[in-house]
């Protein structure tokens, strides 16, 4: 689904990511993890097509297209997403008539009739569910006022409204309390349906109870240091990243 | 340099047409010489008048004008620019339109074109005409000085007029000068809306020079909307000038979405616990210059005065703003705020903003902020990473700007139109 091959990118001349090379199948769960400043998040606004950020070198494969040449909106509409790290607030914006706006962009670039009122409401009410969000919170602003963990609830809802191929989790557990963090993850696991594909980007394991990953990476000084399983994240909670510090430090 | 324009060609057909009319109506005529003595011994500002600075007007007083052009206008013509559940008086090139008319006058809210208010109403329409707008004031002067017809509205004590009440002002032909006049005069208790809005029908070079006089008395609450969707080559200067008395509410919004230059004078003068509303968006491109001048004076205690203007400008467009906020000694207790800000679309499009206030009082709480800057690059990366296309994304972002403007708008036909215009300039689609 997506093959990403030695990218290279950097923000106003500082390079970050420094050959990132991952392979990702329909259906598996990849945790990215990493110390702080290792370029977990630039690696994930790089795939949705954050502007400040130039790609150096390296492709990257999605679905057969060169993710990298496309547009965000196009990278959305061809079924990617991304879950922010930092969901912006926008006044004025209600929630609903921004996703709708999405929604039917989205279902258009993919030849399917764009729903009317009816049906996306039909639709919301059921994906509202997924992460017992609030209706509350769907007349309001987008994520205007919204808390933390509303926040962080918003997002996996506007992914369960957009359907996409590979979702990428950028740092979701970040300020969550457990509660919340159980009702992401429990999101997270009812839109595992064998087909979609996560990416995790996460600095602690305890996400990593809830979402449990196929695959364990661990994103150091812009190069994927070392990958395994589950089991790898257990290793990184009890021992921190020193450990792997020490061993790719002593490499060089 | 001299601050004033001399031997502006607007200066001197005006002059000649005031002579040529001054008998029109006899009522009107003493009124008239005076205005028509100062405008004569007054020139147009240039750029070096403090207040003119960025709006140079040389051009547009130094064009040769028609002052009046009879033409014949349909109702299919103007039939775009009535708005559902309001009652509309029409002029064509300032001429008072009785069968493109529609409103309601009663007992206790008469509305009349000007001409037959001052027949019925002579004392009244005297006590208040060009009382309040400085005649010295060359745009206001050259109004008060050729005025023979208006928009009149008198609403008596404790009348509610629920429907809102538009003077538009059609204009056809090609350099033509109309000179709109308004006089709203709302006693005690008295509530009323008021629209004024201008149709430019197959005219180029246009100039459109209204004063729009208000006079709201204690308890009395008057809305007024000026909807400035003007077309390519119309110029606009006006003046709203309003009186406020003890405890009333006056709130004006002004919406510009075109025009060549657009010069908006807004003063009001509060009295004690009052409300002095202040509201405005200006969505341009183009070459639009558009400038608004407001001035809010709290000569009393306990008034609150509060100023929102927003302004999103593309292509070669300019705005100016400038807000004064007067608080005289005696007026402790107030609270006066104001706020202006920009968007700009374009590397092109320029902002002059300019916050003056002028506090005598020490026991007030004022506040004032402005911001000028591109469309945030964070929201658009949200949107677009959601799927939605960059222009749509724009549109949606600005449109959210302009949103807490609109809603300001109490009328729900009035306030689907002022969305509808915004979101056509957008050319964002409403969902």
């Amino acid at each position: 689904m997506l093959k990403i091959n030695d990218l290279k990118s950097s923000i106003e001349d500082k390079e970050i990511l420094k050959g990132i090379n991952l392979e990702i199948k329909p259906g598996e769960v990849h945790a990215i993890m990493g110390p702080n400043g290792s370029g977990k998040s630039t690696l994930a606004s790089v795939l949705a097509g954050r502007e400040d950020y130039e790609v150096e070198g390296g492709e990257v494969d999605f679905d057969g297209e060169d993710l990298l040449e496309m547009a965000p909106e196009v990278r959305a509409q061809k079924g990617l997403f991304l879950a922010f790290q930092y969901p912006v607030e926008i006044p004025g914006v209600s929630n609903t008539n921004f996703l709708r706006t999405a929604v039917n962009e989205v279902r258009k670039a993919r030849g399917e009739e764009p729903y009317n009122a009816a049906n996306f409401m039909k639709e919301m009410k059921e994906k509202m569910q997924i992460v017992s969000i609030d209706k509350s919170l769907m007349g309001r602003s987008l994520n205007e006022g919204f808390s933390g963990g509303e926040k962080k609830r918003n997002e996996i809802f506007h992914m369960a409204m957009l359907d996409p191929k590979l979702a990428i989790l950028d740092e979701t557990d970040s300020g969550l309390d457990i509660d919340a963090l159980r009702i992401v993850a429990n999101g997270v696991n009812t839109l595992r349906d064998g087909n979609r594909s996560f990416v995790v980007v996460t600095h602690y394991q305890r996400l990593l109870d809830y979402i449990v990953p196929d695959f364990v990476h661990v994103l150091y000084k812009g190069k994927i240091v070392k990958s395994g399983t589950k089991e790898l994240a257990l290793e990184l909670e009890e021992k921190g990243y020193d450990w792997i510090i020490q061993e790719v430090e002593g490499q060089n | 340099m001299s601050i004033v324009i001399e031997n502006a060609a607007l200066k001197n057909n005006a002059l000649s047409y005031i002579e040529d009319t001054i008998e029109k109506v006899p009522a009107l005529v003493q009124l008239r010489t005076e205005a028509a003595e100062t405008f004569a011994s007054s020139d147009f500002p240039s750029i070096q008048h403090e207040e003119w600075k960025y709006t140079n007007i040389k051009k547009l007083v130094s064009n040769t004008y028609s002052f009046s052009n009879d033409v014949n206008v349909t109702a299919s013509d103007i039939q775009e620019y009535l708005i559902e559940g309001t009652d509309v008086m029409v002029f064509v090139n300032g001429v008072y339109n009785a069968s493109l008319s529609s409103f309601t006058s009663t007992e206790k809210v008469i509305v009349a074109p000007l001409s037959e208010a001052i027949e019925k109403h002579q004392d009244l329409v005297l006590a208040h005409l060009g009382k309040y707008a400085d005649n010295s004031l060359p745009f206001v002067g050259v109004n008060t000085a050729s005025v023979v017809e208006g928009g009149f509205v008198y609403a008596k004590r404790n009348a509610l007029s629920e429907t809102p009440l538009m003077f538009l002002n059609v204009v056809s032909g090609d350099n033509i000068v109309v000179q709109p006049r308004v006089l709203a005069i709302l006693e005690e208790g008295a509530q009323a809306s008021i629209i004024e809005r201008n149709a430019v029908i197959n005219g180029d070079s246009v100039l459109i020079n209204s004063v729009a006089e208000v006079n709201v008395a204690e308890r009395a609450n008057l809305s007024h909307l000026k909807l400035q969707d003007e077309v390519e080559n119309t110029s606009l200067v006006t003046l709203s000038e309003a009186q406020q008395a003890d405890n009333s509410v006056y709130h004006n919004i002004t919406i510009t979405t075109g025009g060549h230059i657009v010069r908006n004078n807004l003063n009001i003068a509060l009295g004690e616990h009052c409300e002095g509303l202040m509201t405005g968006l200006y969505l341009v491109k183009g070459k639009t210059l558009v400038d608004n001048h407001t001035m809010v004076d709290h000569k009393m205690p306990n008034s609150y005065s509060n100023e929102l203007y927003k302004g999103i400008l593309s292509e070669k467009s300019k705005g100016v703003f400038n807000g004064k906020i007067f608080v005289r000694e005696d007026a402790q207790k107030t609270n006066a705020f104001q706020s202006n800000k920009n968007i700009l679309l374009s590397q092109d499009a320029v902002v002059d903003t300019k916050p003056q206030l002028e506090i005598w009082a020490d026991d007030v709480s004022c506040s004032h902020g402005c911001t000028v800057g591109a469309l945030d690059e964070e929201p658009m990366f949200y949107l677009r990473a959601r799927g939605i296309p960059e222009d749509k994304a724009r549109g949606l972002l600005i449109y959210a700007f302009a949103g807490d403007v609109i809603e300001k708008i109490s009328n729900d036909n009035v306030r689907a139109l002022v969305e509808k215009i915004v979101a056509t300039e957008m050319g964002y689609d409403l969902i």
